[in-house]
């Protein structure tokens, strides 16, 4: 049995414990509406972007098609971006991120193939280089910036073309979770490089005119559609951060609260007990004389 | 006898109106996209996309960087990476 002092001690630290949770709980929810919102403004882009993709893609020829679109004629090599946060607090997220990347090396392992992987975000490199030490090539480093922008993205797209080209990997494959409200964050798979054919889209047959040319512009447009599909991850990333933070601290919240409950029950037990006690030793004194 | 003109960013849809015509920064070289302009696609060069909301009037200069332009029946949509306003 823990002395008064103790259990009023133990209380006072839950105690400020819930108010860490709780004002942890409100800075999420603000910045989930922001990140949100940053979601929603990016998504006008990348739907231009690819329906553009798709117009150009279908008219481009096998042969002719750059390498980025093609591939390097080879799927041995696969590079695993796992995008991560960099905070934790966030419940399970990065813990499911995680799982998703470790099935999907396994599945590559077991056709045979290499994988190696590219981290984003801190949180994903301890877990990630406990079982595959050897196999992590490279990362890029978000903590520094507040919220990670499009130069973020810039430089990692970057970073991966520039591998791609000097032929370090195949196939490129982004591992990120999709925000779909504050309770659900889905780890996604997709596949980054070779950039997947986009569905032909009929136009109507109308005759465009490209300047420079189809494959010119094919060629600046790839890069920058890599581009665009790490800033979306980047996003998503965000909010769904913030997302399961809030779920998270909510639950930390009230799990608080219910300990409070019971200490404090527990708290005001023992006093009564031991006033009764003082009560019974002054009676039993005033009876003995 | 309005062209549709959008100007979109990868952090936001920046522009979408309705204007007489829009001069782009085309790789090679200037052009002005009008209402009824056959379908079109060139890549852009940094500089300054100017932005005619009626005919003879001062145009509105926005300064875009890389990106490209697309001209279909619907009008023009400049896709930029950066746009300083």
């Amino acid at each position: 049995m823990p002395s008064l002092k103790e259990l009023k001690d133990r209380i006072g630290s839950v105690k400020s414990t819930q108010k860490i949770t709780k004002a942890k709980q409100m800075v999420a929810a603000a910045k989930l509406r922001r990140a949100q919102a940053s979601a929603e403004a990016g998504r006008p882009y990348a739907v231009r972007l690819s329906a553009v993709m798709a117009s150009l893609a279908g008219k481009v020829s096998g042969d002719s098609a750059p390498k980025l679109l093609a591939g390097s004629g080879s799927d041995q090599r696969n590079l695993l971006v796992v995008v991560n946060t960099d905070k934790g607090l966030c419940g399970g997220l990065n813990s499911n991120i995680v799982k998703a990347a470790k099935a999907k090396a396994q599945e590559l392992q077991a056709q045979g193939k290499q994988v190696e992987f590219y981290l984003v975000g801190k949180k994903g490199r301890a877990p990630l280089k406990r079982e595959f030490e050897k196999a992590i090539t490279g990362g890029f480093d978000t903590s520094a910036v507040k919220t990670p922008g499009f130069e973020e993205a810039d430089a990692i797209s970057a970073e991966l073309i520039q591998m791609f080209e000097d032929g370090k990997f195949d196939v490129a494959h982004l591992i990120y979770p999709t925000f779909q409200s504050a309770l659900v964050q889905n780890p996604t798979v997709n596949q980054l490089i070779p950039v997947p054919s986009p569905e032909v889209s009929d136009d109507g047959g109308a005759v465009v005119e490209y300047e420079p040319g189809e494959e010119e512009i094919l060629e600046a447009l790839l890069p920058r559609y890599v581009k665009t599909q790490v800033f979306g991850a980047l996003l998503e990333r965000e909010a769904s951060e913030q997302g399961a933070s809030m779920t998270a601290m909510d639950n930390a919240t009230r799990n608080a609260g219910d300990l409070i409950n019971k200490l404090t029950i527990q708290y005001n037990r023992s006093r009564q007990a031991a006033i009764t006690t003082e009560l019974i030793e002054i009676i039993a004194g005033a009876e003995a004389l | 006898m309005a062209l549709h003109f959008e100007l979109v960013t990868p952090a936001k849809q920046v522009r979408s109106e309705e204007v007489h015509m829009v001069v782009v920064p085309g790789s090679e070289g200037e052009f002005g996209v009008l209402e009824g302009h056959a379908p079109f696609m060139s890549t852009i060069d940094d500089g300054a996309v100017q932005v005619f909301k009626s005919a003879g009037g001062e145009p509105e200069l926005i300064n875009v960087k890389g990106g490209f332009a697309e001209v279909s029946e619907n009008g023009i949509t400049v896709l930029a990476e950066h746009v300083e306003a």
